[in-house]
């Protein structure tokens, strides 16, 4: 059995809330998080079915500053394949942090603040916990000289993710039809300042909340005590966005892999393919031009077998030809399902590929992700 | 018939020569939700403290570890469709194996129910 959490973990401005609605605290990015209340399973099943709560205040928020958004803007694109420039105001944008070889430093989401939100030349930005120092002294080192980033760790962040997420929050909020997926603005929710962004990470129509730490406690119990309403871990985190074929920095892609190799093509706009000029462009832009030489699949396995991270997978004559990075027997497609990196030759749906568990074969066959239908809410247009 | 505890929380319930091996309460709570297993072979010979079966929650696998030295004579096919047992009946329903033990004096090295709750309090 594994220890307690180690004593020297920072703690959200939510701890107590999970120690009080019995979360079995563990480590996770250096912060003690729960990664369930009353059960995994459970609580992915209350996700697809009703609206889970999620504390993910662990993640860095930052605000990007620069004198006028066209400089911000800039900077920010020399950093990111991403097209930023073709954002409105309150439009978020999924991005990757590049090296110079075009391997990925961080995932990220950007948004461009709301109309009148915030001072001309300000972005908001978040990136991976584990990550967000590092990505910090990358973009200061890197990026240019009048720009500053800020990490927010005043700030909470709560998600609420679920297919009866817009409902619960439309009580103390009439910015939800305002939102689309992706779409982000500021709101008051019982008498507090949040930013509300129409977004998440576990394949459902959902919300992140992002709060002062000192009023995050309230806004938590407020959610909480809607009857449709439960609280939900790391656990349950990890297998929804599994499930809606969503990676995971430091297993489903690092800084040796590139995001055309990731399948993260979607990350770099459209306009950047062409124009390059975003750190590691030369990479990822021959990369894209002649196909990369392994990709990152879906793969279903036969029977309930969980294939992990770090299990190989073999061709016929037993040579390793590629490796799982994510897996687990799924809560809602009642599937053992997994993500890895196989040769691009054989990364197309219907190709036979062999995992190796505890020196066992595991029959299984690339699939299509997600695992199951996302259900993000898109605004009529 | 007496039940023995491991300090791994592997327990093993002894009727004569036959001891019916599972995981404690307090061990599948801590794993939480049971989907696989992994039994071992009727027949398959284990020395007190070799690897016998792997249990896998969500998260993670776990290794289960022969309580005593023995045989295995049956395993329990049930969980290879319901793992979930271990979690709503380990003590019953949810037992993993049944090991023919091949020197009982082993069981008295292990906790008893008393040094058991000591353990996992």
């Amino acid at each position: 059995m594994a220890d307690g959490p180690q004593t020297d973990l920072l703690k959200t401005a939510l701890y107590d809330r999970h120690v009080a609605h019995g979360g079995r605290i563990v480590e996770f990015g250096g912060y003690a998080l729960p990664v369930q209340y009353k059960g995994i399973v459970a609580e992915h099943a209350h996700t697809r079915d009703a609206a889970s709560l999620f504390d993910v205040s662990h993640m860095g928020q930052v605000v990007v500053t620069g004198p006028d958004h066209a400089t911000t803007i800039a900077a920010l694109e020399a950093l990111t394949p991403a097209d930023l420039a073709s954002l409105a105001p309150g439009d978020m944008r999924y991005t990757v942090l590049l090296n110079a070889d075009g391997g990925i430093e961080d995932d990220l989401i950007i948004t461009r603040p709301a109309e009148g939100q915030e001072p001309d030349g300000v972005m908001y930005m978040v990136v991976n916990a584990a990550r967000k120092h590092h990505d910090l002294d990358l973009m200061r080192t890197h990026g240019a000289a009048d720009i500053t980033y800020d990490l927010r760790d005043d700030l909470a962040l709560i998600a609420l993710q679920g297919p009866q997420a817009a409902e619960v929050l439309s009580r103390h909020t009439d910015i939800i039809g305002k939102l689309g997926f992706m779409q982000a603005g500021p709101a008051t929710i019982a008498g507090v300042a949040v930013n509300v962004s129409r977004s998440g990470y576990t394949g459902e129509d959902g919300f992140e909340l992002s709060v002062a730490n000192t009023d995050a406690p309230k806004i938590f119990d407020l959610l909480a005590a809607d009857d449709r309403v439960e609280p939900a871990g790391l656990g349950a985190r990890d297998s929804l966005r599994l499930e809606a074929g969503l990676c995971l920095y430091g297993h489903d892609m690092n800084d040796a892999i590139d995001p055309v190799t990731a399948g993260l093509i979607f990350a770099i706009g459209k306009r950047r393919r062409t124009e390059g000029g975003f750190a590691g462009a030369d990479t990822v832009l021959s990369r894209i031009a002649k196909g990369p030489d392994d990709k990152r699949v879906g793969i279903r396995f036969e029977g309930r077998q969980p294939v992990r991270e770090g299990a190989e997978l073999v061709d016929a004559n037993g040579n390793v030809i590629g490796r799982i990075t994510s897996g687990t027997f799924a809560p809602t497609a009642q599937a053992s399902i997994a993500m890895g990196y196989v040769p691009a030759d054989i990364a197309s749906e219907g190709e036979a590929v062999t995992a190796m568990v505890r020196g066992k074969p595991i029959a299984g066959t690339i699939a299509k992700m997600p695992f199951v239908q996302q259900r993000y809410y898109r605004k009529p247009a | 018939m007496t039940t023995r505890y491991t300090t791994d929380h592997e327990y093993i319930r002894a009727e004569g020569k036959i001891g019916t091996v599972g995981i404690s309460s307090y061990a599948q709570e801590q794993l939480g939700d049971i989907v696989f297993v992994e039994l071992p072979a009727v027949g398959a010979t284990f020395k007190k403290g070799d690897e016998a079966a792997v249990v896998e929650s969500v998260k993670a696998a776990s290794e289960i570890y022969a309580p005593v030295s023995g045989t295995v004579t049956e395993v329990n096919d049930a969980l290879s469709d319901e793992p979930g047992l271990i979690n709503t009946d380990p003590a019953a329903g949810g037992w993993i194996f049944k090991i023919e033990i091949a020197d009982e004096a082993e069981l008295e090295g292990l906790m008893d129910d008393a040094a058991y709750a000591d353990h996992t309090a």
